[in-house]
């Protein structure tokens, strides 16, 4: 195998015992890039690669393994733009926290940025103002989004490993569409400072890994407690590698029914109950529960995340930074430049959260929905105080084609469904790769647990994917 | 509920945001059907409920008055699309 | 038809904390434009807001010295609207939910107490400047983000002296609190007022008129008698009067329309999501109030106790911070047990003499002792009461000793018996017809005689002595 198609464990045992060269891994991307990212798309690209000078390794932890990150994350001197023309140029003077961690964690930051939806705003980075990025499985649908970028490059080896972040899905969808691993961290787990906000509620950076192993020490290295973030919690993170055992017997694992409903694609639902079968197998105790207000949730959301997004985004003015329309007065200075610098899913969730927040509307709309959101989270509780973990779908369908859902946007809103109510709850969930359809696209199955459990979900994710073969496949990009 | 012309263009200026007539229509279709959509939670009884306005059981997250190292005016105005010594410009407000 | 004035005030304080509100920048005014601030103060993207424990504690001493009740779950909401000095476009505030509530303070505008409501206390953060040119706005963001505490007190305010009245009392006690700088021409403390007119007896509002833009406790004063009377006028024209904002032209002493196409303006609060409930409870408010310092309605009260001044005195002393200490270190000085004759001297002459140099009598260039020194020459008799006034500006202006200008200005009085006794001799002598009257009744006379003595004397006689020794002398031969 090349050094791109390894995983993050298997390369740093390679560094540590100095078979190879930082610099042989980055030369190994570049050429993956070079052959298959005109067709995959999943770096954004600003100008040509310049093969920004010789990478050396270092003593830390990470050796000076590459990792790729999304385009909404602030890296010091390199274009932060989250896909968006409004955010043109924006070279940020401050590291996230993560990137300071995994800094000093000894990472290699890479120099291109994953392609996203333009502000998160998407399930499909069909939205990005530099145009989509194709699935590796198959290379006229979607990757997925937010975070698809990451998640094809992880899949078709452009990257070794991945930070994505996660509103609605965003980590956990793209990383079902592309057969990878995506975990989306308990909110409050991993600091926001640097994440270019879209709903601050909602939010939070995760892994996109090849396989679980990957993803425990990612998101140990980029959790923790961060004065910074007002939202971040006083917490001591967990050594996550320790979960990595390969023994579930007697866990209790729910299965909501909300989540098995019409509307779902009937192939998915196979390759799902057959790895609720797995999990049997391997000696979890099933369960059917009730999530009574899941219905509600994807409305909740699109109230609570667009209002928020709606305030956050309102920075974006051309004031300080970015994309400025020509214009004689301020005024219309705003309006031009958020008109011409926004796209039109951006526009559509400012508008909805706006009109959310606005007098008149806010109670019936923005402050009831937070009274259902606590409804959501009480479902939760209540689960967790019986099980371990929830297993269900990460998506009703698998990766649909390019263009198939663009000028539906409810219909786009509703491939969320399965993810959502996990950010509403604030409770982590992981995707991980547990089959494919007919058509060969893969299938993730998404484990959830309670509030700064993810040891439970590294657990279980870990023994089902040692037990099965499905993060070793790779797809095969045409030429 | 229907969302009229009238409230659709108060809230794109207070959006700030510029929408030509068929945006403004091709929107206002949309949202009407995104809120409409979104007008089930309206079937619940939420009156003893508290609202979720933070999901995390911390209170009280303060800082201590200590200083940090600022910015240099150069760094602060590094991204500006247009500047004047060492001020940010912006076209002329017009009350 | 006669109206009542109806006024409420809106106070913006800046907290005189080291660092701003939401991030580590240091508060440094007078510095290059864009030069204290940071990626959170200057909103960039992907930063978030934690606020300052000092900016806190101090707002609640602030509350607590204006009586109001300490909120027990308090947030930050967000305040949406777009304006360049904004970098967020949204200001950090406070809504539903403020720090603290239902306080009062009292004026003494009309010599007896008048209770002034508080009705709210808030949190929030400050905005930048902006500098107007031509074709452009220059922004310089220095200032966003520093600490605000905003006062609003209850439209108990009847007459534009009352507001007056009201900041300058509360500034007093914002400088006993040593929490902000309170100055309103740097900008440390800013003022809007709401005015209404009524009918007398009425308990309705009548329509409403912001006012903005005034720079000085003066400034606001004038702004309301200006408005006091542009609304009558249009009242009792039986005119209509139309709820808008007002800005105060100091230079043409009037108040001009701000024409705004704006209806009423939706900032469509919401909490925060950055930042954390806040829980104060009692105990933390208690330990907060257990290190306010001695507030000057208590410091009066101790002056009235321990030093047994009257209420009136002990009022004028404690109005300012720093003079209440300076005037009590003299006190503490002054070694007689009836501190009437320096207090006289600390609200009269001294008090006089800082009004003309517009500043605190704790500001003057004197030292303590060497006032007391005055005094008591003052009290021995050994100087009249006119040449110490002369003496103590001359103190001020030269920082030379009591003594030292006592013996130049050659002031001493003579209370030598046996040299007045001389003086008044040749007095009677060269006055007869004086004496003659004197002795026939005319009281004046005596007056006269004295004046005599003072010429002859070079001014330096004692009058009262030299008074009282003619009439002795007189009544006796």
């Amino acid at each position: 195998m090349e050094l791109n198609q390894l995983t993050a464990h298997e390369l740093l045992a390679k560094l540590k015992n100095g078979s190879i060269a930082v610099q042989a891994i980055f030369d190994s991307l570049y050429q993956r890039l070079d052959k298959v990212d005109d067709k995959v798309k999943a770096y954004v690209r600003r100008g040509n690669l310049e093969k920004s000078g010789e990478k050396s390794g270092n003593q830390a932890d990470l050796l000076g393994l590459p990792i790729t990150i999304k385009d909404n994350i602030c890296t010091e001197g390199l274009n932060t733009e989250c896909c968006s023309k409004i955010l043109q140029g924006f070279r940020p003077p401050y590291d996230a926290t993560v990137i300071s961690n995994l800094k000093r964690s000894g990472a290699g930051i890479f120099e291109l940025k994953a392609n996203m939806d333009e502000f998160a705003f998407g399930s499909s980075t069909e939205n990005s103002y530099f145009g989509s990025t194709h699935n590796p499985w198959n290379l006229d649908c979607v990757p997925g989004g937010s975070s698809g970028g990451s998640a094809a490059a992880v899949a078709a080896d452009e990257a070794i490993w991945a930070l994505g972040s996660d509103t609605g899905g965003s980590i956990r969808q793209p990383a079902s569409f592309c057969g990878v691993v995506g975990l989306k961290p308990t909110y409050g787990r991993v600091s926001r400072f640097g994440l270019i906000a879209f709903a601050s509620s909602l939010d939070q950076i995760g892994p996109i890994t090849k396989d679980v192993e990957d993803a425990a020490i990612l998101t140990r290295i980029i959790a923790g407690y961060d004065p910074n973030d007002s939202t971040s919690i006083n917490q001591k993170v967990p050594d996550y590698t320790k979960s990595l055992t390969k023994d579930i017997k007697g866990l209790k694992i729910a299965i909501p029914k909300e989540y098995f409903v019409e509307g779902m694609d009937p192939e998915v639902k196979a390759v799902v109950d057959e790895a609720v079968n797995k999990l049997k197998e391997l000696g979890a105790v099933i369960k059917q529960v009730t999530l009574a207000h899941t219905e509600y949730a994807v409305p909740v959301y699109y109230i609570i995340a667009t209002a928020e997004a709606s305030s956050n985004l309102a920075r974006f003015d051309g004031v300080q930074y970015g994309y400025r329309a020509k214009s004689d007065n301020l005024i219309e200075m705003y309006k031009k430049t958020r008109a011409e610098g926004f796209g039109d899913e951006a526009k559509r969730r400012i508008m909805l959260g706006t009109f959310a927040l606005s007098h008149g509307y806010y109670d019936a709309y923005y402050l009831r929905a937070l009274k259902v959101r606590t409804l959501i989270k009480q479902d939760f509780d209540k689960v967790f105080s019986e099980f371990d973990c929830i297993v269900a779908p990460t998506s009703p369908s698998a990766a649909f084609k390019i263009g198939e859902r663009t000028s539906d946007p409810l219909k786009m809103y509703l491939s969320d469904i399965y993810t959502i109510s996990v950010n509403l709850a604030g409770i982590p969930a992981m995707s991980i790769p547990c089959g494919f359809t007919r058509n060969k696209l893969p299938v993730g199955l998404q484990i959830m647990a309670g509030a700064f459990n993810e040891e439970t979900i590294f657990k279980v994710g870990h023994t089902f994917e040692q037990n099965t073969d499905w993060h070793k496949l790779k797809p095969i990009i045409r030429p | 509920m229907a969302i009229d012309n009238e409230t659709i263009k108060h809230v794109a200026h207070l959006a700030r945001i510029d929408l030509q007539q068929n945006e403004l229509e091709k929107l206002s279709s949309q949202l009407h059907d995104i809120i409409g959509f979104i007008d089930k939670i309206s079937k619940l009884d939420v009156e003893k409920i508290a609202p979720a306005s933070h999901i995390l059981p911390i209170s009280n997250v303060l800082r201590e008055d200590n200083p940090h190292v600022s910015l240099t005016p150069e760094k602060a105005l590094e991204n500006a699309p247009e500047k004047k010594g060492n001020f940010f410009s912006v076209p002329k407000i017009i009350e | 038809m006669r109206y009542q004035t109806v006024i409420g005030l809106e106070v913006h304080l800046q907290l005189s904390t080291r660092t701003k509100a939401f991030c580590g920048c240091a508060i440094d005014f007078g510095k290059a434009p864009n030069s204290c601030v940071c990626p959170i103060c200057l909103g960039l993207p992907g930063t978030l807001p934690v606020y300052n424990k000092e900016a806190l504690n101090s707002a609640i001493k602030v509350a607590l010295a204006f009586n109001c009740q300490i909120q027990e779950h308090t947030k930050f909401d967000r305040k949406n609207y777009f304006y360049p000095d904004l970098p967020k476009n949204y200001q950090i505030s406070q809504y539903d939910l403020p720090l603290s509530r239902n306080g009062h303070m009292y004026i003494y505008t009309e010599n007896k107490p008048k209770r002034i409501g508080i009705t709210r206390i808030h949190l929030e953060e400050d905005a930048g400047k902006l500098v107007h040119e031509e074709a452009n706005s220059l922004v310089d963001f220095n200032r966003t983000g520093i600490p605000l505490i905003e006062i609003v007190s209850e439209p108990d305010l009847n007459s534009p002296q009352e507001a007056f009245d009201y900041l300058a009392g509360l500034k007093s006690m914002i400088e006993y609190l040593d929490v902000s700088d309170c100055d309103m021409e740097k900008g440390s403390l800013r003022c809007d007022a709401n005015i209404s007119l009524r009918p007398e007896g009425s308990s309705q509002l009548g329509v409403k008129t912001e006012l903005k833009n005034m720079n000085s406790f003066k400034g606001v004063k004038d702004a309301l008698q200006f408005e006091v009377e542009r609304q009558a006028e249009l009242l009792l024209n039986n005119q209509q009067l139309v709820q808008e904002t007002r800005l105060w032209d100091a230079e043409k002493s009037r108040t001009v329309s701000m024409r705004s196409k704006e209806g009423a303006k939706d900032y469509r609060y919401f909490p925060d999501p950055d930042l954390t409930l806040f829980n104060i409870n009692k105990t933390f408010v208690e330990e907060i109030r257990s290190r306010l310092p001695e507030l000057p309605l208590d410091k009066m009260r101790r002056f009235m106790k321990n030093y047994l001044l009257s209420e009136y005195d002990a009022k004028i002393l404690v109005s300012s911070k720093r003079d209440s200490q300076f005037a009590e270190e003299c006190i503490k000085i002054y070694s007689e047990k009836d501190k009437k004759p320096l207090v006289n001297w600390l609200i009269g002459p001294l008090l006089q003499e800082a009004k003309v140099r517009k500043a605190g009598i704790s500001e003057l260039k004197i030292e303590k002792k060497e006032l007391v020194n005055l005094v008591g020459f003052v009290q021995r008799q050994e100087i009249s009461g006119l040449s110490a006034k002369t003496v103590l500006n001359q103190m001020i202006n030269t920082g030379k000793s009591a003594e030292a200008l006592i013996k130049e200005g050659n002031l001493l009085q003579v209370s030598n018996l046996d040299d007045l006794n001389k003086i008044i001799e040749s007095v009677i002598a060269l006055n007869a017809k004086s004496v003659d009257d004197f002795k026939a009744g005319k009281s004046n006379a005596l007056m006269f005689l004295v004046g005599q003595v003072m010429k002859k004397s070079s001014g330096k006689a004692n009058p009262k002595i030299a008074g009282d020794l003619l009439r002795r002398r007189l009544s006796n031969a």
